[in-house]
């Protein structure tokens, strides 16, 4: 793990930790920890694209949020170019967030119905100081929309009166508008229908292509994981469980999980229903996951030694497996 | 289709836009289900897939309302049913699931109660017997721990676990029919992976017809037979599984399936349609997918074509491809 023998990483997270306290009962007091994100080891290298694929409840949200400091984790590091983003004063931590940005997955909840489409871009601009006045930094959101292929006619218009893909754009734009070298993008292509997914994945592409941008792709739908990813880092229950090079994660899943998910995604190849049963039951709460390893509980390949022993990431050719069979 | 359990012939259901006018958002749709078949209705949102649904089972929400065409139901017209037979015909012959089983569930009464409550009010047998059959119908739709959850609440229970206790419920009467609206779409890949085999054992075991509602084509080559394709309320394609999902014939299939990113191979551009589905009152009168398409000629804007037929398995609505069909 030394950092010196390569070259520095856009984006490093070490032994990342965010729990949150459950209260309940009459007094609130705090009853139980929920460890959301339980020790994760991500590396992302400058214009390439990391997803982070899981379930609802893995904790891939959490990461998202915890890296951009949104929330704070307990332990961990977070390097983005270096610089540990998690032990820097506010004041600090600033001109960097600048480099960092988030796009959601409901662009109408993060779009602020009063604003029009000039001033939602412009905002982000003003903050950091781009744009020395407000002719030029109308040319910029001019050509913001312009990059997210929108007609700088939309400027004028207000949230409400933009189709989902429409605004997903706006939102896209308002990112890009500060300059960013890392795009956090959390499920924000999974409430739009396939027509519209497809446009915005192949903007996205595109924009890695003209920009160098690095994404961050946070999301439960292995079919754009496949398309978008360089590489693939499966979480279940607050743990990385296997990372690997996009095409290794297809083509050979190394852990039950990975290899469950796969199995339960479905093909439009008609002469195959291809869909099969390999996680069995319910994902378990994660206030109090399973002892040993966590996916045991469901894993159709598990053995005495998963209920007790919870196993290490284990290193393979370009990836990593967290399991005992991977040995 | 003489033997069809279901047959909907030219229903038209509409709304109220501007200026008094009504608004088709179901137009003219024709859909057969046999006994024992399971047919999709696939589209993107608002092609009116989910509003032909509540057309069907007499649920069309005010101020929408049918104007014309029929709905027969083995044999008997639907249409101007008394709201007490219709309450009947749901649940007793046709069944329906949705998206959203949280929704559907009373939030008050435990899980085993409201599928006990099923079977008595369609059937007079005593509570014991009633609860007996619950206790089954838990069994065959796979709930763990049957009598453990039959006195659970809904919000005691997992997305899955509530999916399946609404097709408990869904069963109770023993319908012939079951209509399924975006049954697996709020639930994991791993769950709905588990739903999925359920639903088609289910209508392997009892003999089910299923008309299943969705925009995923994964799911329809999952369950269906047969597929009709809906675009801004029509039906553009219709066919076997085989046909309309292993050789489409409208462009708007076609660019359904060639959107879809785990389709693409590695390091292609997925294919897009421009532009966003028409909103009700902007539906060109022609073709209604003229605007979008590639291979758009002037008598597709002209008049809407005619529907070609493709031997027993495909039919559609295109220009482009009527030359082929049979006749």
């Amino acid at each position: 793990m030394s950092a010196g023998d390569r070259a520095e990483s856009l984006l490093r997270v070490e032994g990342l930790r965010t729990w949150f306290p459950v209260r309940a009962g009459s007094w609130r007091r705090s009853t139980a920890v929920l460890r959301a994100v339980d020790g994760v080891d991500l590396t992302l290298e400058a214009g390439r694209t990391l997803a982070l694929v899981g379930e609802s409840g893995c904790g891939k949200t959490t990461v998202g949020r915890s890296i951009l400091r949104l929330l704070e984790p307990n332990a961990g590091r977070v390097l983005f170019e270096g610089t540990d983003l998690l032990t820097l004063a506010p004041s600090a931590l600033r001109p960097i967030r600048r480099r960092l940005q988030i796009v959601f997955q409901d662009p109408m909840a993060s779009l602020d119905p009063r604003l029009r489409v000039r001033d939602a871009i412009a905002e982000g601009m003003q903050a950091f100081g781009i744009g020395a006045d407000e002719a030029e930094r109308t040319a910029r959101v001019a050509a913001q929309l312009r990059r997210v292929r929108l007609d700088p006619v939309h400027m004028e218009r207000f949230p409400h009166e933009l189709s989902g893909g429409q605004r997903q754009r706006v939102c896209i734009a308002r990112a890009l508008a500060v300059e960013p070298q890392l795009l956090v993008c959390d499920e924000s292509v999974s409430a739009l229908d396939v027509s519209i997914q497809a446009q915005i994945l192949n903007l996205l592409r595109d924009l890695q292509e003209e920009l160098g941008l690095a994404y961050l792709f946070i999301t439960h739908d292995l079919g754009v994981v496949r398309y978008l990813a360089h590489r693939v880092a499966v979480m279940y229950l607050g743990q990385i469980v296997e990372t690997g090079p996009t095409g290794q994660i297809f083509e050979n899943p190394r852990h039950p999980y990975t290899r469950a998910l796969l199995a339960a995604m479905p093909s439009v190849d008609p002469s195959r229903r291809s869909v099969a049963v390999r996680a069995h039951g319910e994902v378990p709460s994660p206030l109090h996951p399973p002892a040993g390893c966590r996916f045991h509980t469901r894993c159709p390949e598990a053995f005495a030694r998963c209920r007790s022993e919870a196993p290490e990431l284990i290193a393979n050719a370009d990836g990593e497996s967290r399991c005992f069979l991977s040995e | 289709m003489s033997e069809a359990l279901l047959h909907v012939d030219g229903l038209l259901t509409s709304f109220p836009g501007a200026r008094g006018a009504r608004l088709p958002v179901v137009d003219r749709v024709d859909v057969a289900v046999a006994r024992g078949e399971a047919v999709a209705l696939v589209g993107e949102s608002g092609c009116g897939k989910s509003m032909t649904a509540l057309s069907i089972v007499g649920l069309v929400p005010k101020p929408g309302r049918i104007d014309a065409g029929s709905v027969r139901m083995a044999g008997r017209e639907l249409r101007g049913l008394s709201v007490t037979a219709l309450r009947h015909v749901r649940g007793a012959e046709i069944a329906m699931i949705f998206q959203e089983p949280a929704t559907s569930l009373n939030p008050v009464q435990s899980v085993g109660a409201q599928v006990v409550e099923a079977i008595t009010l369609h059937e007079s047998v005593t509570r014991g017997e009633a609860r007996r059959r619950a206790l089954g119908l838990f069994e065959q739709v796979g709930i763990p721990d049957p009598s453990a959850r039959f006195v659970a609440y809904p919000h005691q229970l997992s997305g899955g676990l509530k999916q399946r206790v609404m097709i408990a419920i869904a069963l109770a009467a023993r319908p012939q029919l079951l209509i399924a609206d975006e049954p697996t779409t709020a639930l994991d890949v791993t769950i709905q992976a588990q739903i999925l085999e359920l639903l088609r054992g289910l209508a392997r075991e009892t003999g089910t017809a299923i008309l299943l509602i969705t925009h995923d084509l994964g799911v329809v080559n999952e369950i269906a037979d047969r597929v009709a394709v809906m675009y801004a309320g029509r039906i553009v394609e219709e066919g076997t599984r085989a046909a309309v999902l292993g050789a489409p014939r409208h462009p708007y299939t076609q660019g359904l399936l060639r959107s879809m990113p785990a389709r693409a191979a590695p390091g292609e551009r997925l294919v897009e349609i421009p532009g966003v589905v028409p909103a009700p009152d902007l539906w060109p009168s022609g073709c209604r997918f003229a605007d979008r398409c590639a291979l758009v000629m002037d008598r597709c804007r002209a008049r809407e074509p005619e529907r070609s037929v493709f031997g027993a398995s495909a039919a559609t609505r295109c220009y482009a491809v009527a030359a082929e069909a049979s006749r």
